[in-house]
C-alpha cells in the first residue's frame, strides 16, 4: 500500500467534487490558478474550498443510477401487472408494495395519495443506496483510479448531502401538509398549545412561549435526526468496512461477518427512514 | 463531508422519483393487488352461493321425491279400492244371476211337475177306463176280476 493508513481512509471517504476554485488558488499539486476555474477537486482541502456551489458527482451519479434502477424495475413490473396469477418478479415487487402499503395503513388513517408512493420510493431507493455498501470497498474506487478519476465514493447514503436532502424534503412535505390540512392557525396551535395546556386563558398565553420553544426544537430535531441517523449508520458501517479492508488476508472472515450484519442494518435503516416519514406525515394530519 | 449543492440535486432527484412513483408505479401495482383481492372475494362469494344453491336444489329434490312417493301411494290405494269395488260388483252380479237362474229352474221344475201330473192324471183316467172296460168284458169271474184289479194296480 503506497499510502499511509489515514491517507487510505481519507481517500475512501472523499467524494468526487466538481466546483469552482478561485483565482490565485494554490492547488494540491502546488500549481497556482491564474483564473477562477471549474474543475474536479484533487484533495479534501480543494473540495472544501469550493464552497457551497460544488457538486458531489459520485453521490449524484450513484444516487440517480440507483433511483432509475428502482423506478425502471418497478415500472417494468407495473406496466405488466396482472390481477391474475403473478409471475415471480411481480410477486416479489408486489410483496414490497404490499409491505409498504401495510406500513402506511398501520400508522396513517387519513387519505393522502402521496404518502404511500413516497414511502415506497424512500424504502427502495435508500435500500439500494445502502446496498452499495456491500460491494467491497476497493473495487469500484480502484477501477475509477485506473480510469483517472481521483475519488469515487459509491455509497450515496454515506454522504450527508444525500440523506439530509431526503429528510429535508420530507420536512418540507410535512410543513406543506400541516398548513394544507390545518391552516397556519392550526399549525401554530399545534406548536403553541402543547404539551402544557391550561383551561385558564391567562395561563394559556403564559405557557405559549414555553410550548413554542419545546415544540419548535422537537420539530427541528425531526429532519435532522432523520437524515443524520441514516448518514451516521451508513458512514460508520462504511468506515468499518474500510478499516477491515486494511488488515490484509485476515479481513476475509471479518468482512464476511460485518457484511452479513450489514444486510440487516441497511434494510433496517431503509425501513426506519420510511416508517418515520410516514409517522411524521401522519402526525400533521392528526387532530389532537 | 461538505454540505454543498449536492443537497439541491438530490432534492430534485428525490422529488422526481417520488412523482414518477406516484404517477406510474404505485397506481398500477396497487390496482392489480386490489383487483386480485376483489377477484378472490368474488370467487369465494360465488362458491358460497353455489353451496347454497346446491343445498336448495337438494332440499327441492327431497321435497319432490316425497311428493311423488305420496302420489304413487295414492294411486295404488285408489287402484286397490277400484279393484275391490270391481270384485264386489262381480260377486254381486254373480249372486243375482245365480238367484235368477235358481228361480227360473224352480219355475221350470214346477211347470214340469204340474205337466207330469196332468199327463199322469190323463193316463190314470185312460187306464181306469181301459181297466173298467176289461172288467166289464170278462164279467163275473171272481178270480179273473181280482187278477184284473191286481194287474191294474200293478200298472199304476
Amino acid at each position: 500500500m503506497a499510502e499511509t493508513a489515514s491517507g487510505y481512509i481519507q481517500h475512501h471517504l472523499q467524494n468526487l467534487t466538481y466546483g469552482q476554485l478561485p483565482a490565485d488558488y494554490v492547488r494540491a499539486d502546488g500549481s497556482v490558478l491564474s483564473d477562477a476555474t471549474w474543475t474536479f477537486a484533487h484533495s479534501a482541502q480543494e473540495a472544501a474550498d469550493m464552497g457551497f456551489w460544488a457538486l458531489h458527482v459520485d453521490s449524484m451519479f450513484w444516487s440517480l443510477l440507483l433511483g432509475f434502477v428502482f423506478v425502471g424495475l418497478f415500472q417494468f413490473v407495473a406496466k405488466r401487472a396482472t390481477s391474475g396469477v403473478p409471475g415471480g418478479l411481480q410477486n416479489a415487487i408486489e410483496s414490497i408494495v404490499e409491505f409498504v402499503d401495510t406500513s402506511v395503513k398501520e400508522s396513517f388513517s387519513g387519505k393522502n395519495a402521496v404518502i404511500a408512493p413516497l414511502g415506497l420510493t424512500i424504502f427502495c431507493w435508500i435500500f439500494l443506496m445502502n446496498l452499495m455498501d456491500l460491494i467491497p470497498v476497493d473495487w469500484i474506487p480502484g477501477l475509477a483510479t485506473l480510469l483517472g478519476i481521483p475519488y469515487m465514493k459509491i455509497v450515496p447514503s454515506t454522504d450527508p448531502n444525500i440523506t439530509m436532502a431526503m429528510s429535508l424534503s420530507v420536512f418540507m412535505l410535512m410543513i406543506f401538509y400541516w398548513i394544507k390540512v390545518k391552516g397556519v392557525g392550526g399549525m401554530f396551535g399545534d406548536l403553541a398549545l402543547h404539551p402544557f395546556s391550561s383551561s385558564n386563558p391567562v395561563f394559556k398565553v403564559l405557557l405559549m412561549p414555553v410550548n413554542l420553544l419545546l415544540e419548535t426544537v422537537s420539530l427541528i430535531a425531526k429532519p435532522i435526526s432523520l437524515g443524520l441517523r441514516l448518514f451516521g449508520n451508513m458512514y460508520a458501517g462504511e468506515l468499518i468496512f474500510i478499516l477491515i479492508a486494511m488488515i490484509g488476508y485476515a479481513q476475509l472472515p471479518l468482512h464476511f461477518g460485518w457484511a452479513v450484519l450489514h444486510i440487516l442494518v441497511i434494510t433496517l435503516q431503509a425501513y426506519i427512514f420510511m416508517t418515520l416519514t410516514i409517522v411524521y406525515l401522519s402526525m400533521v394530519h392528526e387532530e389532537h | 463531508m461538505n454540505i454543498n449543492a449536492t443537497i439541491i440535486g438530490q432534492t430534485i432527484a428525490f422529488a422526481f422519483f417520488v412523482w414518477f412513483c406516484m404517477k406510474f408505479v404505485w397506481p398500477p401495482l396497487i390496482g392489480a393487488l386490489q383487483e386480485r383481492q376483489k377477484k378472490i372475494a368474488d370467487g369465494l362469494a360465488a362458491a358460497d352461493r353455489a353451496d347454497k344453491d346446491l343445498e336448495q336444489a337438494q332440499a327441492k329434490i327431497a321435497e319432490e321425491l316425497a311428493a311423488a312417493k305420496q302420489q304413487a301411494q295414492e294411486i295404488i290405494e285408489q287402484a286397490n279400492r277400484r279393484a275391490s269395488a270391481i270384485v264386489e260388483e262381480a260377486k254381486d252380479d254373480a249372486r243375482k244371476e245365480g238367484e235368477r237362474l235358481l228361480v227360473a229352474a224352480q219355475a221350470e221344475i214346477e211347470q214340469q211337475v204340474s205337466q207330469a201330473r196332468n199327463e199322469l192324471r190323463a193316463q190314470v183316467a185312460s187306464i181306469a177306463v181301459a181297466g173298467a172296460s176289461k172288467v166289464i168284458s170278462k164279467n163275473l169271474d171272481e178270480a179273473a176280476n181280482s187278477a184284473l184289479v191286481d194287474q191294474f194296480v200293478a200298472e199304476l
